[in-house]
């Protein structure tokens, strides 16, 4: 326990108030530990605004599902309209249903960059693991919280979008049918599914964001931000204080900073907002202007845009696509054989696993392993920590060619998304196909191809111009 | 890696040139009718005289066609039935079922028909004022009529009498995709009887019932477009404060 501290008599009203809560709460601790003494790189770059706007819609998120859930009503007959209702009735309603539903969209798109930001500069490596896994596991609360909320709205998307998708858990060997019912709680999507996705979507999942955010973000302060060269403050010259040279205290120089990020992303935000709340279609699809109706299955169901990428993935999983994974995954055990590294014990191991997969993966089904592709292309961005072996953390001081490598790797997740929301066709597959593999190439291969190449020297100092 | 690459953009551009050809054609609605006050008003006659009877609009009450410069008592005189109160959403008096029999299908709400209606090929606003202006003789329907736009649809051609009667001319044609099958193809339509307004007076009042439907659809998109260009000019004011702040502080970092 700390000292009891006495404010000296003269003090003002201010300071003996704070000290007397000090006493009882580290108040002016924690506010110095992840406020003000909180030493940050200063060449933080346009990339890292996006964890503070990732904040930001959180809390706008929240905000509005509160004054959202006054008015709405999970009930299949009702749903539909109390959403029309807020949009026509309830004074403002339409500008807190819009900045919800763009909202969903912002985030994801505020995210995705913030993961990417991570990638190119190696956040998640040591001692930054935690702060990662954190991150994937409020990615993986971000993915069923938005899939949950876009069921309330009960339209014809909403409705046929969670058929198809809680249809997928199914495929599970064993348990799937069971499982499907449970997440139903009836036979096919309705009125009791609307429930539980409503309590879900409003109470237990942000409940588990919120607590996640937090462990990401004490994770964080604890080990400190990394930053655009990869280098460690910490390591690095201090001055008299001893707090790093080449930080600065959080408050006030990225407080501002932040500000700066939030006005240039509200402009944005607010553009599509007044102007395109529809998305062009992707943010609010228009069949969900339609009524939820079982009987009529729309022509054509696609999930929302920032579940694409991964659906396409799911989709290019055929009988044929498992043939192709079976022979990788022996010719992959296979080179492990002959040319990995660890001791002979481990090599056979490595080929009985991989027999064992292969088994499997003619066992079951190929719409499970679709399911499976799916889920693995979300559970794989958590191993990145290990997967990574390259010397260097940042981007800037690896290999030219690795960004390259990052090019095609953003380049495919875009054209995976661009597919996921087109109708399925021939040509289609086999792009997302070929795309799958680049996807699961880019991490499985990343021990071997992240240590190649002529890497760059790593400044002892952060590069930093002044303004 | 580059050769992948732009073997995959080849093939992206396979797909969606293979997609844009399956496109439907749509005329374009003339959009700035949802700004002129009385085209809307004049739509929303028109959709409470012909629409009404059959379709409903459960989620539109009358007193908002407030916002399109009519006064509550225009509306009580014009629009609404003696029984009806202002406050009240516009329903119809046709009974579900008896719908459902007689057409094959209960005729949809139409509070969202616009927005709903959206797609690759135009705006909901397209459709519809395609759709409304495509509808031809066709004896082999119940009704009488069919629709270009939407084949064998059940509902008949309720502004017959301002457009007049019209029957559509195909010609059989060899399908390119299947040389075995024969298509029709849509040549013209031939007039069969005068309507009472002339084909511009019609296409201009579709036009008017269209702009409705389009502002029903979320009779807030007026003052919400407005309101955005404030929220924008305030937000650009705010940035450059927002940046100049940043500047001020982090010009003592060295």
């Amino acid at each position: 326990m700390a000292e009891f501290k006495v404010a000296p008599a003269d003090a003002s009203a201010g300071e003996k108030f704070m000290t007397w809560v000090d006493n009882r709460f580290p108040a002016t601790k924690l506010y110095k530990e992840h406020v003000s003494e909180y030493y940050a790189p200063k060449n933080f770059n346009f990339w890292y605004f996006f964890g503070s706007l990732a904040m930001l819609v959180l809390v706008i998120q929240i905000v509005t599902g509160i004054f959202l859930v006054m008015n709405y009503k999970p009930d299949a007959a009702l749903a539909f309209g109390s959403v029309e209702y807020i949009m026509r009735d309830v004074p403002w309603g339409w500008l807190i249903r819009y900045m919800h539903s763009t909202g969903a969209s912002a985030f994801f798109i505020v995210v995705y960059l913030h993961m990417y930001r991570g990638l190119i500069y190696g956040s998640y490596r040591t001692p930054r693991e935690l702060v990662w896994i954190f991150g994937c596991l409020i990615f993986l609360c971000l993915m069923a919280e938005a899939f949950m909320g876009y069921l309330l709205p009960w339209g014809q998307m909403s409705y046929w979008g969670a058929q198809v998708i809680i249809n997928l858990f199914s495929a599970i060997p064993f348990i799937g049918p069971d499982l499907a019912i449970l997440i139903r709680g009836d036979y096919v999507v309705g009125d009791a599914t609307l429930n539980r996705f409503f309590s879900l979507h409003v109470i237990a999942v942000p409940l588990v964001l919120l607590g996640l955010v937090v462990a990401h973000i004490i994770a964080l302060h604890e080990v400190g931000s990394n930053n655009p060269d990869g280098v460690e403050i910490k390591q690095g010259p201090k001055d008299a204080n001893g707090n790093p040279l080449d930080g600065v205290p959080f408050h006030p120089y990225y407080t501002v900073h932040d500000i700066l990020g939030v006005a240039g992303f509200l402009f944005c935000f607010t553009a599509v907002l007044f102007f395109a709340p529809e998305g062009g279609g992707y943010f609010l699809e228009t069949p969900n202007f339609i009524p939820a109706d079982p009987f009529k299955t729309p022509p054509h169901i696609a999930p929302v845009w920032y579940f694409t990428p991964f659906y396409s993935m799911l989709r290019a999983t055929t009988d044929q696509m498992v043939n192709v994974l079976a022979v990788l995954i022996g010719l992959g055990a296979i080179a492990n054989l002959v040319k990995g590294p660890g001791s002979g014990k481990v090599k056979v191991g490595g080929l009985v696993a991989a027999a064992v997969v292969i088994g499997l993966l003619k066992t079951f089904e190929a719409k499970f392993w679709g399911v499976a592709v799916m889920g693995g292309a979300v559970v794989i961005l958590a191993g990145l920590p290990w997967l990574d072996k390259s010397p260097v953390k940042s981007i800037r001081y690896r290999p030219s060619w690795h960004k390259l490598v990052y090019l095609v790797f953003v380049i495919n997740f875009v054209i995976l998304g661009y597919l996921g929301v087109q109708p399925p066709s021939e040509v289609g597959n086999v792009v997302a196909q070929v795309g799958t593999l680049i996807y699961f190439g880019f991490f499985v291969l990343m021990p071997i191809w992240s240590q190649i190449g002529t890497f760059k020297p790593v400044p002892s100092r952060v590069t930093f111009k002044p303004h | 890696m580059k050769k992948i690459f732009a073997s995959l953009l080849a093939a992206l551009c396979v797909v969606t040139g293979a997609q844009a050809n399956e496109a439907l054609s749509l005329d374009k609605f003339p959009k700035e009718r949802i700004h002129d006050m009385a085209a809307l008003q004049n739509g929303a006659k028109l959709f409470v005289n012909y629409c009404l009877n059959c379709h409903q609009a459960a989620f539109m009450r009358f007193n908002r066609l407030k916002d399109i410069g009519l006064t509550e008592q225009q509306i009580k005189d014009n629009l609404l039935f003696p029984t009806d109160k202002v406050g009240e959403v516009m329903k119809t008096s046709l009974d579900a079922k008896d719908a459902k029999a007689w057409f094959g299908a209960t005729p949809p709400d139409l509070t969202l028909i616009a927005r709903s209606r959206a797609s690759e090929s135009g705006s909901g606003a397209d459709y519809l004022y395609t759709y409304l202006r495509s509808f031809y003789r066709d004896e082999t329907r119940p009704t009488g009529w069919n629709n270009l736009v939407f084949p064998n649809v059940g509902m008949p051609h309720v502004l017959w009498e301002l457009q007049g009667q019209r029957a559509a001319k195909f010609v059989e044609e060899a399908d390119h995709h299947d040389p075995a099958k024969k298509i029709k193809k849509f040549e013209g339509f031939e007039e069969l009887t005068k309507g009472t307004m002339t084909p511009q007076e019609f296409d201009s009042n579709v036009a008017d019932l269209v702009a409705y439907l389009q502002w029903m659809g979320e009779p807030v998109q007026l003052q919400r477009q407005k309101l955005g260009y404030g929220v924008l000019a305030f937000l650009a004011l705010f940035t450059f404060i927002a940046w100049r702040l940043n500047a001020s502080f982090w010009k003592d970092v060295k």
